[in-house]
C-alpha cells in the first residue's frame, strides 16, 4: 500500500560517491542525503518531519546518525552523503536520543491511537513503535495542545485536528514547495507554534486552494481526509490516471473492496511527481452519485417519457434507428462524436465504428471546438499535432512566456511546476486579457503582464517577432541549419513591417509598445524559453494564424527540440490529445494521417476488412447545420455534451431537435440527452481499464477499481453496438484495442501494456526507433523535415465593439469546477464554485449601476442570459469575463457561431456583449428550467416503466 | 579659544542621565559667555562613573564623574573647563586604573572620538586597514586574518580566515557581508558599545571582508532594542558617503527574537521570513543569504579586521594565548561593584576581571557564581575563577567564553532558580523548529519546578532532558541551554535539595 519513503528528494548528478553505512557499501549521486544513502544500504532511519517529497528541514531530531571522526550527531535528513564516510544508524546512544525525542512528542499528543483516523497509517505511531518508547517520564499533564485543540471541519474534504499536529511543517512546506499557494504558516514561536492558514483563518477562508498536498504531506492524523475519517484506512491500492484536465496526473485509488476511500497523488507519476489539485484529488465523489444512470433507456420521441430497457434490446432499438436514417437519408446522414473524456481505446473503437460500421468519415470531437488550431498550427509549422516537451522540462527553462492560458485556475498542476521555476529565478511573460493568479503568485511574480485586448493575440505575437527580427535577436544558425529558407526569408520580410511594430499595434492591442519590446528581448535572449498556451490562443476567429506565430517566435529564436524549450498547449480534456491521436477527426485516422492518403486507408481496410470513404466528413458544426437542413439525422454522442458546451446554445439545441435519431452515452442526464432517444449508460474512469493521453503526449494507465455500475465499460458498450449493426468486433480486454491501435499506428508501433506496466507510462512517438517514448520532439529536425515560417497578417475579429454592444466577453474555467460541470457540480465543489459569475470592471459596473451580487442581463447578437456580477480589477475596462460550468447560467446562449478561418474552432473569447440590471432570469433560462423540469419528469417514470 | 566637552552618548551614560547633563552644560556655558563644543562620543566603560564628562585641557583629557544635572553649576564654579578641582574630579582619563591596565585594540576609539565624524575617526587611525587592503588581492587579506588567529567573536569562535576563504573560494555572481548586531546576550554590551562609539571601525571591517571575498553588499542586522546603535551606524554610513568605495552597506532592524542572533535565523530574517534556524550543512559560507555565498560574522570580529589588515597579522596574534589570539572586550555586569567594559587579551583569569577589574560584588557579599558567555553559558562557582580567559581552557571546564559577557551573582542567589530560568529562557525564545528545544525547554520548566517542589526523583529526568536538549537540538539555543542547567546542577547540588 505505501510507496517507500526515501526521506529526500532524489539527487541529479554525474559525479557518485561511495559510504559505508552500517557496513554496507553505497553508491550514490554526490549530494544524496546520508537518509536517502541509508535507504539504499537497507537501513531505514527514524523519521518525521523528512518526507522524499519535500527539501530535508531537519526539524524533528530523530534521524540523528553517527558519523566516523565527526562530532555528535548529525541529521541524516540534511548531511550530504560524503566519499569515505563511515555512518552509523544504530547504536545504544543513538537509541536512547531517539527515545527521548519521542518521549517528548508523545507528551504533547493525545493517546487516543485506538480512535484515531490515522490509526494503522500513522508515522508518529509507528516511529514510536521503531524507537521502543515505553513511557512518557514527564507525565501527561504538563503544557499541551490537545486540551483546548478546536477542529477546524471548514473544508469539506479534509480536516485539521491541532491536536494531532507536531509541528514537523511538512504541510507548511508542501503548500510552498509542492503547490506554491502559501497559505499555511506557522503562528507563533517556540511551544507556541502552531500551524495556520492565512493569520489564524479557517482553511476556507483562507487562500488555501484544497489541493491536498498538506493531507498528504501530514504524518499524523492533523490533516486527513474527511473520507477516512468516515470509513477507515484502505487495504489496497491501484494506480490509474485522472479523469479530470489534460495533465493527466497519476493517483493512487486507495480502495476498501471496491470503494475508493481516498485518491492520492502518486510520486512516481512523470506528469504530477506527486501532486495534484482539488479536483483529482477530492472531486471523484461523483461516480457513485444518486444521479448517475445505470440503466439503458430509449424513448420514440423526446416529449415521451423514458423507458428501461435491456443492453440487447437499447443496441438493436440504435441499431434499427441508424440503419433506417442511412436507409432513408444516405449514408452519410449519421455520425458519432468520439469522447475526450474516454480512453484512447474507447475513442478508436467509435472512430471505427463511424468509419468501418457507419460506412462514412462523420466523427469528430471536442477538440473541434477547443485545441483543433492546434492540431492544425503544429502540423503546419512543425510537423505534430501536440506540445513538443515533458512537463519537467520547465525545470530548465529560463524564461516562461504563457499566452491566453491560466493554468492555476485550469491546469493547477503545471501551474505549481510554473510557479516553483519562477521561484528558483525564472522569468515569467503572461500575454492575457486579464490579471491571472500566475501575474501575481506569491514569490513568483510575472516580470511582464502583457495585458491585451481579446481578440488580438495575432496583433501582439506578429508585434512579438517584429522586434525579434528587427533588433537582431533571431537565432540565424538554429533558422538556416533547420527551417525551410524562402518561408522565413518572406516571414522575416513580412514581419520587419512597419504596421507590425509594437508602436504601429499599440492602438489595437492595448498594451505599451515599450513592454511588447522587453518582453520580446528577453524571450529570445533570456536562455531556455518555453512557450505555454491554451484555449485563449486557440477559440478565436484567427486561432490558428495564432498557434502558427507562437511556432514562428520558437523557431526564430531556437527554442525548440532540447529540454526547457518548446512550444506546449496545455490540452483541456483528460483525453482530448488521446481523442485526437485516435483519429477522432473527419479528415484523419489515428496517428494524423488524412483519408484521402490511398496507402493508409488500404492498410485500414485490410485490417478492417471493409471499404473506406476516401473524403472527410462532416466536422461538429457542420453536423449541427446538416442537421438544421435536414440532411443529418443520427447522432452517436459518446462522453460529450455540446448542448452545453458548443456555442451558441439555441442554434445547437433546434440541431439536436432536428434529428430523427440521438444515441447519447453518458454517466449522467447531460443537457445532450435531454433531445436523446437512446441513452446508454456510461462508465466512469474508476469503472474501466484502458488509457489516456495527457497535453505532453504521454499515455498513462486507467486502471479499473471497481465494477462498472451499468455493468458495461463505455468499450463494451461500442462493441456491443457495432455487434448489432451486423459488424461484430472481437476484443476481450482493451489491450487488445490498444494492439491493433500499434499495429496500424507508426507514432503508436511500440506501445503496450505489458511496456505500460513496465514503464508507467510513456509519451509518443513509441517506436522502434525510440522504444521508451520521446519526451522532446523535434530533436535533430522537425517532424515535417524542416520548420516552416507562415505569415501571420492580423485580422480583426467581426465580432467588433458597437454602441449596442460595447463591451467584449471573454470565457474561461475556475478551479474547483470542471468544463460543463457534470463531475464536479456533483462533488462538495460546489461550496468553492457555485454559480457561473461574471467579472466585470469597477469602471464598467459603476457606468451600469452594477453592484457586486446583481443580477446581470447578458445580450449578444447571438442571445441572452442572466448571471450574476461580481466587480473586479482582474478584469480591464470594457471586458467582462465568466465561465460555463453551470447549465442554467447558459453562457454558451451568448457566445456566436463565429469560427477559427481553418479548423472551425468557436470564438469562445470574444462576443460584444450589453450588460443591464434585471432582476430575472432571462426568457431562455425560464424556458430552459421549464424543459429541465420536464426532462427529469420524464426520467422519473423510466424505472416503472 | 573653544573649549572640547565630551558627554557620551552612549545607551548607558543616557540611560544615566548623560543628556540632561550635556544640555545642562551647554545652557550654563552659554549663560556664561563660555565657548564650548560638546561632542557625544561613545562612552568609555566604567558605567559606575557614568555619566563620565571629559575636558580637552593642555594636560589631556580631564574626567569628572559621575555627573549629574545638579552637579554642573558647581562644575562651572570649580572651572572644570579647564580641569579644575572639584569632588567628582578623576584625573587624567588615561591614568584612571580600570582604564589604564586594559589593553584597547579593537574598542581603543570608543569614548574618544567623535562617532558622527569620520574626519575624527581617520585622525584616530582609522581608515588604514581599508587602504592597505586595497592595495592587496583577496587572497592576501583573508591570509593576514587567518594568520591573526582572529576567531569569531559571537560565542562560536571559529576561525575567522577560513569562513572567508570558504567564501572566497565559492564562485557566484552575488557575495554578501552579514554583520551580527544581534546582541541578546544579558549581560553582555561590546557591540553596541563599539556600534554607538565607533561606528565607522566597523564599516571598514565590512568593507575590506567585502573585498577580501568579492561581496559588494553588506547588511548589518541590529536587534530593535538598540535604537542609538542603529542611529549611529545611519548617519555613519551617510557620512561615509563614497569611503567605502562600491562597497554598499545595508542596516536591518531585528524584531526581538533571541534566535535571531542565531546566524541561520538571522539570515532568514533578513530574508523577510519567520526567524527561524536552517540546518547546516549548507554553510552560509557557501549558501547563505538568498542562497549566495555569505560571511555572517559579529560586530566585534569584524571591527577587528582594520588594525590586522593596518598593523599586521603579527600585531594581533602576538596578543592572547594558546589558540585565542588578540584581545577580547569582555563585559562585566550583574552583581559587580565596577561594571563596565574591559578588553584585555586572552590569559588572564576569570578571577583577575571579578576582583581586580570588577571590585567584587555590588552587594559587598561575596560572589558565588559567575555565568560566562550571556544566558547559554555555564555557570562557574567560585572554585573556577582561576580559569584563564582562553576558548579551550573554558571548554576544558564545560563551559564557554562566548562573547564574553560575564554576569556574577553573590551568595544570596538560588541557583536552582536559575536552572529553571535557563529553560524558561529558552522555552520564551526557542524558535520552535526543533523538537528537543520545542518542547524540551517547556519540559525543562515543568521538571525544575518539581524538583523546586521537593522532588528530587525528578533530577534524573532534568539530566535525560539536557542530555537530549545537548546531543539533539538543531542549534546552540537548545544545544547549549543545558551548560547553565547541568553547571547548576553540578557546582550547586544543594540548591536542589
Amino acid at each position: 500500500m505505501n510507496d517507500i519513503d526515501y526521506g529526500t528528494p532524489a539527487v541529479a548528478s554525474d559525479r557518485y560517491v561511495t559510504l559505508e553505512i552500517d557496513g554496507v557499501t553505497v553508491n550514490v549521486p554526490a549530494g544524496t542525503s546520508v537518509m536517502r544513502a541509508a535507504v539504499r544500504a537497507g537501513a531505514m532511519i527514524p523519521k518525521l518531519c523528512a518526507t522524499d517529497s519535500l527539501k530535508p528541514f531537519g526539524s524533528c531530531r530523530l534521524c540523528l546518525v553517527e558519523i566516523e571522526g565527526r562530532r555528535g550527531y548529525p541529521a541524516s535528513c540534511t548531511t550530504p552523503a560524503e566519499a569515505g564516510m563511515k555512518v552509523r544508524t544504530q547504536t545504544p546512544k543513538l537509541a536512547e536520543l531517539r527515545r527521548n525525542i519521542m518521549e517528548l512528542y508523545i507528551s504533547d499528543h493525545p493517546l487516543d491511537c485506538l480512535t484515531c483516523a490515522a490509526n494503522g497509517n500513522c508515522e508518529l505511531q509507528k516511529v514510536a513503535g521503531q524507537v521502543g518508547l515505553r513511557e512518557v517520564r514527564y507525565g501527561m499533564m504538563g503544557a499541551n495542545h490537545v486540551a483546548d485543540a478546536t477542529k477546524d471541519e471548514s473544508n469539506p474534504y479534509f480536516t485539521h485536528d491541532p491536536a494531532k499536529c507536531i509541528v514537523c511543517n511538512r504541510c507548511v512546506r508542501a503548500c510552498e514547495e509542492q503547490q506554491g499557494t502559501f497559505a499555511l504558516t506557522i503562528a507563533g514561536r517556540g511551544f507556541e507554534s502552531r500551524v495556520t492558514a492565512g493569520q489564524g483563518l479557517p482553511f476556507m477562508e483562507s487562500e488555501c486552494v484544497s489541493c491536498g498536498a498538506c493531507v498528504n504531506a501530514c504524518p499524523t492524523a492533523a490533516l486527513i481526509e474527511n473520507s477516512v475519517i468516515a470509513q477507515g484506512q484502505p487495504e489496497h491500492a491501484v494506480i490509474t490516471t485522472c479523469a479530470y484536465c489534460g495533465v493527466g496526473c497519476n493517483f493512487k485509488a486507495e480502495m476498501k473492496g471496491t470503494q475508493v476511500i481516498r485518491m492520492v497523488p502518486w510520486k512516481d507519476g512523470r506528469a504530477n511527481e506527486g501532486h495534484a489539485c482539488v479536483k483529482g484529488r477530492f472531486a471523484w465523489g461523483y461516480a457513485t452519485h444518486p444521479d448517475r444512470i445505470t440503466k439503458p433507456m430509449i424513448r420514440a420521441t423526446t416529449r415521451d417519457p423514458w423507458r428501461e430497457v435491456s443492453w440487447d434490446e437499447a443496441f438493436a432499438y440504435a441499431a434499427a434507428g441508424f440503419r433506417r436514417i442511412q436507409g432513408k437519408y444516405g449514408k452519410g446522414a449519421v455520425g458519432a462524436l468520439v469522447s475526450s473524456r474516454c480512453t484512447n481505446e474507447e475513442d478508436y473503437l467509435v472512430q471505427k465504428l463511424v468509419r468501418a460500421v457507419f460506412g462514412n468519415n462523420n466523427v469528430d470531437t471536442c477538440a473541434r471546438v477547443c485545441h483543433a488550431p492546434t492540431g492544425y498550427g503544429l502540423g503546419q509549422t512543425l510537423g505534430t499535432s501536440a506540445g513538443t516537451q515533458t512537463f519537467k522540462s520547465v525545470e530548465k527553462a529560463d524564461v516562461l512566456l504563457l499566452v491566453g492560458v491560466n493554468p492555476s485556475e485550469g491546469h493547477p498542476v503545471v501551474a505549481s511546476r510554473l510557479k516553483r521555476r519562477v521561484r528558483e529565478g525564472a522569468k515569467l511573460i503572461v500575454i492575457d486579457p486579464r490579471e491571472i493568479d500566475m501575474v501575481t503568485a506569491p514569490h513568483a511574480r510575472a516580470t511582464h503582464h502583457l495585458k491585451l485586448r481579446p481578440g488580438t493575440n495575432v496583433a501582439i505575437l506578429t508585434a512579438l517577432a517584429h522586434v525579434i527580427v528587427t533588433e537582431g535577436l533571431l537565432d540565424e544558425a538554429f533558422i538556416a541549419e533547420r527551417c525551410e529558407a524562402q518561408a522565413f526569408a518572406d516571414w522575416r520580410e513580412f514581419v520587419a513591417r512597419p504596421d507590425k511594430s509594437p508602436e504601429a499595434t499599440e492602438a489595437v492591442t492595448g498594451v505599451p509598445a515599450a513592454d511588447v519590446r522587453s518582453a520580446a528581448r528577453l524571450y529570445a535572449t533570456g536562455g531556455n524559453a518555453a512557450i505555454f498556451y491554451g484555449l485563449g490562443v486557440t477559440e478565436h476567429a484567427q486561432g490558428s494564424t495564432a498557434v502558427i506565430a507562437i511556432a514562428n517566435l520558437a523557431m526564430a529564436t531556437g527554442n525548440v527540440g532540447r529540454e526547457g524549450v518548446g512550444v506546449n498547449p496545455l490540452r483541456g480534456q483528460n483525453n482530448v490529445q488521446g481523442s485526437c491521436d485516435m483519429g477522432g477527426f473527419p479528415d484523419i485516422f489515428p496517428g494524423y494521417r488524412h483519408v484521402s492518403d490511398a496507402a493508409t486507408r488500404e492498410l485500414f481496410e485490410r485490417t478492417w476488412r471493409v471499404s473506406l470513404q476516401a473524403e472527410p466528413g462532416l466536422r461538429i458544426p457542420n453536423m449541427f447545420e446538416a442537421a438544421l437542413d435536414g440532411s443529418f439525422k443520427g447522432l452517436y454522442c459518446q462522453g460529450e455534451d455540446p448542448a452545453q458546451s458548443d456555442p451558441n446554445t439555441q442554434h445547437v439545441q433546434a440541431a439536436l431537435a432536428a434529428m430523427e435519431l440521438v444515441v447519447v452515452q453518458d454517466l449522467f442526464l447531460n443537457e445532450t440527452a435531454k433531445y436523446a432517444h437512446v441513452f446508454l449508460p456510461g462508465a466512469s474512469f474508476l469503472e474501466k481499464d484502458g488509457t489516456f493521453t495527457n497535453a505532453e503526449r504521454r499515455i498513462s494507465r486507467v486502471r479499473k477499481v471497481m465494477p462498472p455500475l451499468a455493468g458495461k465499460a463505455d468499450w463494451e458498450v461500442t462493441l456491443g453496438l457495432a455487434n448489432v449493426l451486423g459488424y461484430p468486433m472481437h476484443y476481450e480486454h482493451p489491450s487488445q484495442i490498444m494492439n491493433e491501435i500499434a499495429a496500424l499506428t507508426p507514432s503508436f508501433a511500440g506501445v503496450g501494456y505489458s511496456k505500460l506496466e513496465r514503464l508507467g507510462s510513456v509519451q509518443w512517438p513509441c517506436n522502434d526507433k525510440a522504444p521508451d517514448g520521446t519526451p522532446y520532439m523535434h530533436v535533430n529536425g522537425f517532424v515535417r523535415g524542416k520548420g516552416r515560417f507562415f505569415n501571420t497578417q492580423y485580422v480583426p475579429t467581426d465580432e467588433k465593439v458597437t454602441p449596442r454592444f460595447p463591451l467584449l466577453l471573454t470565457t474561461g474555467r475556475t478551479l474547483t469546477q470542471y468544463n460543463v460541470g457534470a463531475q464536479t457540480r456533483r462533488t462538495e465543489n460546489v461550496r468553492f464554485y457555485g454559480e457561473d459569475l461574471l467579472e466585470i470592471h469597477p469602471h464598467d459596473a459603476e457606468e451600469r449601476g452594477i453592484k457586486d451580487g446583481d443580477w446581470v442581463g447578458v445580450q449578444s447578437r447571438a442571445g441572452d442570459t442572466v448571471l450574476r456580477a461580481t466587480v473586479t480589477a482582474r478584469v480591464q475596462p470594457g471586458v467582462v469575463y465568466t465561465t460555463f460550468h453551470f447549465p442554467e447560467s447558459g453562457a454558451n446562449v451568448i457566445t456566436t457561431d463565429n469560427s477559427d478561418w481553418a479548423t472551425n474552432c468557436p470564438e469562445y473569447k470574444v462576443t460584444a456583449v450589453q450588460l443591464v440590471r434585471v432582476e430575472q432570469p432571462s426568457e431562455w433560462q425560464r424556458r430552459n428550467a421549464r424543459a429541465d423540469e420536464e426532462q427529469h419528469r420524464l426520467l422519473a417514470g423510466a424505472a416503472k416503466a | 579659544m573653544t573649549v572640547t566637552v565630551y558627554v557620551p552618548g552612549d545607551a548607558a551614560a543616557l540611560a544615566l542621565g548623560a543628556d540632561e547633563v550635556a544640555a545642562a552644560i551647554a545652557e550654563t556655558a552659554a549663560r556664561n559667555h563660555l565657548d564650548i563644543n560638546i561632542v557625544r562620543s561613545g562612552s568609555r566603560g566604567l558605567f559606575w562613573l557614568e555619566p563620565l564628562v571629559e575636558v580637552v585641557t593642555g594636560q589631556g583629557r580631564i574626567a569628572y564623574g559621575p555627573v549629574k544635572v545638579a552637579d554642573v553649576p558647581a562644575l562651572f564654579a570649580a572651572n572644570f573647563t579647564t580641569g579644575g578641582d572639584h569632588s567628582l574630579l578623576l584625573g587624567n582619563i588615561e591614568s584612571i586604573p580600570y582604564l589604564a591596565r586594559q589593553q584597547r585594540v579593537t574598542m581603543r576609539r570608543v569614548g574618544v572620538v567623535n562617532p558622527r565624524s569620520l574626519d575624527d575617526y581617520l585622525a584616530h587611525g582609522g581608515g588604514k586597514g581599508l587602504a592597505a587592503a586595497r592595495n592587496l588581492t583577496p587572497a592576501e587579506i583573508v591570509r593576514l586574518v587567518t594568520d591573526s588567529g582572529l576567531r569569531g567573536r559571537g560565542g562560536a569562535a571559529f576561525p575567522t580566515g577560513i569562513k572567508w576563504q570558504t567564501v572566497l573560494d565559492t564562485a557566484a555572481v552575488q557575495k554578501y557581508i552579514v554583520c551580527n548586531a544581534d546582541e541578546g546576550d544579558s549581560g553582555s554590551f561590546s557591540d553596541r558599545m563599539l556600534m554607538e562609539g565607533d561606528p565607522f571601525c566597523l564599516l571598514e571591517g565590512m568593507a575590506i571582508a567585502g573585498r577580501a571575498v568579492g561581496a559588494t553588499q553588506g547588511y548589518i542586522y541590529v536587534r530593535s532594542e538598540y535604537p542609538h546603535a542603529i542611529a549611529a551606524l545611519n548617519a555613519a554610513l551617510e557620512a561615509a558617503g563614497d569611503w567605502l568605495g562600491d562597497f554598499r552597506i545595508e542596516v536591518r532592524k531585528g524584531a526581538g527574537a533571541y534566535v535571531c542572533g542565531e546566524e541561520t535565523a538571522l539570515l532568514e530574517s533578513i530574508e523577510g521570513k519567520r526567524g527561524i534556524v536552517r540546518s547546516k550543512p549548507p554553510l552560509p559560507a557557501i549558501s547563505g543569504l538568498f542562497g549566495q555565498p555569505t560571511v555572517i560574522n559579529n560586530v566585534i570580529t569584524l571591527a577587528s579586521v582594520p588594525d590586522i589588515l593596518a598593523q599586521g597579522a603579527s600585531f594581533y596574534r602576538d596578543l592572547g594565548v594558546g589558540r585565542s589570539r588578540g584581545t577580547l572586550p569582555f563585559q562585566l555586569a550583574g552583581n559587580i561593584k565596577h561594571g563596565g567594559l574591559v578588553e584585555a587579551p586572552f590569559g588572564c583569569t576569570l578571577r583577575e576581571l571579578l576582583y581586580d577589574y570588577g571590585g567584587g560584588s555590588r552587594s559587598g557579599r561575596p560572589l558565588r557564581a559567575v555565568q560566562v558567555g550571556g544566558p547559554l553559558g555555564a555557570y562557574l562557582p567560585a572554585s573556577q575563577f582561576d580559569t584563564v580567559l582562553d576558548y579551550e581552557a573554558f571548554a576544558t571546564i564545560g563551559a564557554v567564553l562566548g562573547h564574553g559577557g560575564i554576569v556574577a551573582f553573590d551568595d544570596t542567589v538560588n541557583m536552582a532558580k536559575q536552572a529553571r530560568y535557563a529553560m524558561k529562557f529558552c522555552a520564551l525564545e526557542s524558535c520552535g523548529k526543533c523538537t528537543p528545544c520545542r518542547i524540551g525547554s517547556t519540559r525543562g520548566v515543568e521538571v525544575t519546578d518539581r524538583i523546586c517542589d521537593g522532588e528530587e526523583d525528578q533530577i534524573p529526568l532534568l539530566r535525560s532532558l539536557c542530555d537530549t536538549m545537548l546531543h539533539g537540538s538543531m542549534c546552540a539555543m537548545g544545544g547549549m541551554t543545558p551548560y547553565p542547567v547541568l553547571s547548576a546542577l553540578n557546582h550547586f547540588p544543594e540548591d536542589f535539595q
